[in-house]
């Protein structure tokens, strides 16, 4: 034991002489990503380089963040959990009484600077998630469903409330993987999901009108085309015509005559995909599920419980980003305002990513160092 | 490994577990990307050349059709608030290749501001380039001139015709009618950008902002076919636009006008109701200020003059000025007393010129030395006999008093469609106790007895309690919009107003008495405002009512001598005829000597000129918009909620 502690402190004390603690395959498919962000900004923001350098900006306080959290020792981040969430139920509660934002509340004015507290809990639930379970014999039992249920349920709900049904989805979600992760057996799985679908004909009552139209134009766009279809019709025009190389770069006429809506950000992928066809869309979507998979063997190969549930719900939740980006811009699913991952323009969506990944470079760094 | 926690976890089974999960979850998210890739196939590949051929086609773009705001009349159908024909000079700035070197050579030919070009700037932000954006508007004439021969110089900058909002009546509608302006961030918050497509102005004050979406209107598209830059071809087809409804207020403007003109530029404000049914007559608060300075951006030197004003223009002292009562309280006082049974109808009081509180030295006073002797209501309405209103609120107290004078819309809204009304102060000892957290002494409820101490009041607030009154208590809701129409050729609806509340006086006969009282006001051998009302032709009601600006406590001190500001402020309430009252007024001078010397007779002038207009004035002579209301406003009911 004591050798073993031994070789540990000598190895730790090596390692972060030797290089920084982090994951350079990781590093680099982030850095990848994110620059192929920008060069489709540059192009879908009609070669504005403002917006170039805004999220250039956006990207260095998220690399901040990153290098910060991966500074953090899982251990204290565990610690700490229950604090970040209950700020971040706090700040959701707060939002709902104060809060301002054009039709829906999801700002919080702090003075100095304007924030989304959800963005905070996209984080913080999958951090409270596996401290829940971290203490917990696994498999997680009935009590357990129901206790990790209401810890999602909470954010989630405030959330869909603001009403911001993108982000509380991927809030769901990624307490939800942990939730998997954490081996919760598959007939639990399916009676969890059978619940969620018959309670889905009450949710939709709860619905906001305009995320009914949403799903009712995601059934059958073609029916009003210069109504609510026509952003679904013009994206998947501009994938189409895209081809298997692309239009070139800054060559896009759909979102260069503005026929796309929101080129900027929530529509980017669909401007790329014009411009570097499908090519370039096979490369994107290799880099992540790269991303994917390297965060599911950092997780795999970490110190504890919670550092591998929630390293694994990073990884995943990345995931849900890219398909329901992309499944919107292709028509596969309803239009839901989730961005592209690091490159999407805007929100804080950016620093929040990377801070995430920054967890996982913690958890990394203090991996097992016993295989 | 980790011996903390082994004893009840068995680590390795759930690393063995955790394992499982995580290819089993890569797995699918592999399949659900594979699905993605595949649409993206599908798309790219399988319908490539369709919707290549789509893209080719897909030159058609929607524009938006801004809506023409609703114009603004009064009762006659005079217009307030209009729409006219100018130029703006917009810039596509993808079709520029400099702009900083354009708009620097542009303003050899058109003078641009720097503030236009900070505001250019700000529009430019975030948005692709093919949407022209205004750079300066309302062209003059030689502008546009001059620009049309240099034109050749600038490529991608235009002259486009737009409408745009005046007022031809400036500043005499500045308050009531406001203004619109340019839609600024604070209004992109609320606002529903597919309604405002193409709108770039917006109502930022009075009428125009209390009724911005009925004046509004709807945006219609038209379907233009663009080429390959991105310029308009032509014009498919088009869905109009639904302009905004026209609206009426019940203003009148010969009325409005002879309000604002008693005032001759000082400071005051007046306001006129039709008792019978809560239309607002005049509404005018002086100094006033033209609201056509702010529709297209004020310049920095008018608003500086404006804010620097120590008359305070913009400030909408009708709506919001707070002002003391004085002794136009005394009526409302007189009829809380009747009804509620401190005083009978033949009480009297003796004035000896001081009153006192039983046990206490103090002394509150009469206006005249030596006091009024045994009076009445009538006699202490006419003379405005302190005496009797001190010991009236002394016997009531302060509760039930404000309590009563709540019914008479007192410390609340009037509810009048104009925003951000003042609300004044009912003193209660409930109100003290929450704004100083201090109990109530009887000096204070002997004081407010006529109307002193912490009563605040705004002249609409005094206006609708008179109107209330002239009503016998019957309660119309007080508005300015009288009626609105969709269109030119369409009929004009009266607009929907809410339903009177009856009359909460219990006994005629005490009203009937008050009102006795204020016909000697301005009838009687000794009213105070019997001097300024000498031969009407008809009956008027009054009281008037003067307000020390600081110390009550002092002696009888003429402040003529004094400098304007520590002067009285002198008001003024009456509705008239008697017998069957057609206007109510309530007239506030912010700086004067006293209410039956400097506002009564201005407060006759504004009722003669509805009442009794002198010969050759107006043409259409007495009582406009009563019996037979003219032209554009005929198909109204006179009292529409009765």
């Amino acid at each position: 034991m004591i050798d073993l502690n031994l070789d540990r402190l000598a190895a730790a004390a090596r390692s972060q002489l030797r290089r920084p603690r982090l994951d350079l395959p990781l590093l680099l498919a982030l850095v990848l990503v994110a620059m192929i962000g920008l060069v489709t900004l540059y192009s879908a923001g009609d070669k504005d380089a403002s917006i170039v350098l805004n999220q250039g900006a956006r990207f260095l306080m998220g690399g901040i963040a990153l290098i910060v959290m991966s500074r953090i020792p899982p251990s204290t981040l565990r610690n700490w959990t229950p604090w970040f969430y209950a700020v971040g139920v706090v700040l959701l509660v707060l939002v709902e009484l104060v809060g301002e934002g054009r039709g829906s509340n999801r700002w919080l004015d702090l003075k100095f600077v304007r924030f989304q507290p959800s963005e905070l809990l996209k984080l913080a639930t999958p951090m409270m998630v596996a401290w829940y379970l971290h203490a917990r014999t696994l498999p997680p039992d009935w009590r357990d469903l129901f206790m990790v249920t209401v810890i999602i349920g909470i954010p989630a709900g405030l959330i869909a409330e603001q009403p911001d049904l993108g982000t509380s989805l991927l809030v769901a979600a990624s307490g939800a993987f942990a939730l998997f992760l954490s081996g919760l057996s598959w007939w639990r799985i399916a009676s969890l999901l059978g619940t969620v679908a018959a309670a889905a004909p009450v949710a939709w009552h709860f619905l906001h009108e305009y995320q009914r139209n949403r799903v009712r134009m995601f059934m059958d766009p073609e029916s009003d085309p210069l109504g609510n279809g026509w952003h679904i019709i013009q994206s998947e025009i501009a994938v189409g015509a895209g081809g298997v190389f692309g239009k070139g770069w800054h060559q896009g006429s759909q979102s260069r005559l503005e026929f796309l809506p929101e080129h900027t950000t929530d529509f980017v992928f669909s401007v790329f995909s014009e411009e570097f066809g499908l090519i370039g869309v096979l490369l994107l979507i290799s880099l992540y599920v790269f991303i994917i998979g390297r965060s599911l063997w950092i997780a795999a190969n970490a110190k504890d419980t919670y550092s591998r549930l929630l390293a694994g719900s990073i990884g995943m939740s990345f995931f849900v980003y890219v398909m329901v980006n992309g499944g919107m811009i292709t028509g596969l699913l309803p239009v839901v305002g989730v961005p592209l991952p690091l490159v999407s323009y805007g929100g804080t969506s950016a620093v929040s990513l990377l801070t995430g990944f920054g967890v996982l470079m913690s958890i990394h760094a203090h991996r097992k160092l016993v295989r | 490994m980790n011996l903390r926690r082994s004893k009840l976890k068995d680590s390795a089974r759930e690393v063995a577990l955790f394992q499982r999960r995580a290819i089993v979850g890569f797995l699918i998210i592999v399949v659900f990307l594979g699905v993605l890739a595949a649409r993206f196939v599908h798309l790219q590949v399988v319908r490539h050349d369709e919707f290549a051929t789509r893209a080719d086609q897909n030159r058609i773009k929607l524009r938006p059709i801004p809506p023409a705001r609703g114009l603004i009349f009064d009762r006659n159908g005079t217009l307030l608030a209009d729409n006219t024909a100018a130029f703006r000079l917009e810039v596509v700035p993808e079709q520029v290749k400099d702009v900083d070197a354009l708009l620097e050579n542009l303003r050899d030919v058109v003078p641009v501001t720097d503030d236009d070009v900070k505001r250019f700037k700000e529009q430019r932000k975030g948005r692709r380039g093919f949407n022209s954006l205004p750079l300066r508007f309302r062209l003059s004439e030689d502008e546009v001139a001059k620009f049309a021969v240099n034109r050749w110089r600038f490529h991608g900058v235009e002259v486009v015709p737009y409408l745009t909002r005046t007022y031809p009546r400036g500043a005499e509608f500045g308050h009531v009618v406001g203004y619109v302006s340019r839609i600024d961030e604070a209004d992109l918050r609320d606002l529903d950008v597919t309604r405002y497509a193409g709108t770039t102005h917006i109502g930022k004050t009075g009428i125009e902002r209390y009724y911005e979406k009925q004046l509004h209107g709807e945006p219609g598209y038209e379907r233009v076919e663009v080429n390959a830059d991105g310029r308009v071809l032509r014009v498919l087809d088009s869905t109009p636009p639904t302009p905004g409804r026209n609206l009426y207020l019940s203003i009148d403007v010969r009325l409005q006008e002879a309000a604002e003109a008693v005032f001759d530029g000082k400071p005051g404000a007046a306001v006129a109701i039709d008792p019978r049914n809560g239309e607002v007559l005049a509404m005018v608060s002086v100094p006033s200020f033209d609201p056509n300075l702010f529709v297209n951006g004020i310049s920095h030197f008018d608003y500086r003059s404006l804010i620097g004003s120590p008359l305070r223009p913009l400030l909408h002292r009708a709506l919001v000025g707070t002002y003391k009562p004085g002794s136009t309280m005394k009526p409302f006082m007189g009829i809380a007393g009747l009804e509620q049974g401190v005083r009978r109808l033949d009480d009297t009081v003796l004035s000896t010129g001081e009153f006192h509180i039983p046990g206490q030295a103090r002394g509150y006073r009469d206006h005249r030395r030596g006091g009024h002797g045994r009076v009445g209501l009538v006699e202490s309405l006419a003379q405005s006999v302190n005496t009797y209103f001190y010991s009236l609120a002394l016997d009531m107290g302060i509760d039930r008093m404000s309590g009563y004078l709540a019914k008479f819309g007192f410390g609340a809204r009037t509810g009048i469609d104009l925003g951000g009304e003042g609300v004044g102060v009912l003193p209660s000892k409930d109100w003290k106790r929450a704004m100083f957290d201090k109990p109530w002494y009887p000096g204070e409820t002997v004081i407010a007895g006529i109307g002193q101490g912490y009563w605040v009041v705004t002249p609409v607030q005094l206006a609708n309690a008179t109107a209330i009154l002239a009503a016998r208590g019957e309660h119309h809701p007080i508005h300015l919009l009288r009626a609105t129409q969709s269109g030119f050729n369409a009929p004009i609806e009266p607009a929907v107003v809410a339903a009177a509340e009856p009359s909460f006086i219990v006994n005629m006969a005490h009203w009937e008495r008050v009102r006795d009282g204020l016909v000697a006001v301005v009838a009687g051998p000794t009213g105070t405002a019997a001097r300024a009302f000498a031969g009407t032709p008809y009956t008027a009601a009054g009281k008037t009512g003067t307000a020390q600006n600081f110390s009550r406590t002092g002696n009888e001190v003429d402040t003529r001598g004094l400098s304007d500001a520590q002067r009285h402020q002198a008001l003024f309430v009456a509705f008239a005829p008697v017998e069957q009252p057609q206007i109510a007024l309530a007239l506030v001078m912010e700086v004067a000597a006293s209410g039956s010397r400097d506002a009564a007779p201005l407060a006759r002038q504004i009722l003669d000129s509805w009442l009794a207009p002198p010969p050759g004035t107006t043409a259409s002579a007495a009582a406009p918009g009563m019996q037979a209301p003219p032209a554009p406003a005929a198909t109204v009911p006179a009292e529409p909620a009765r």
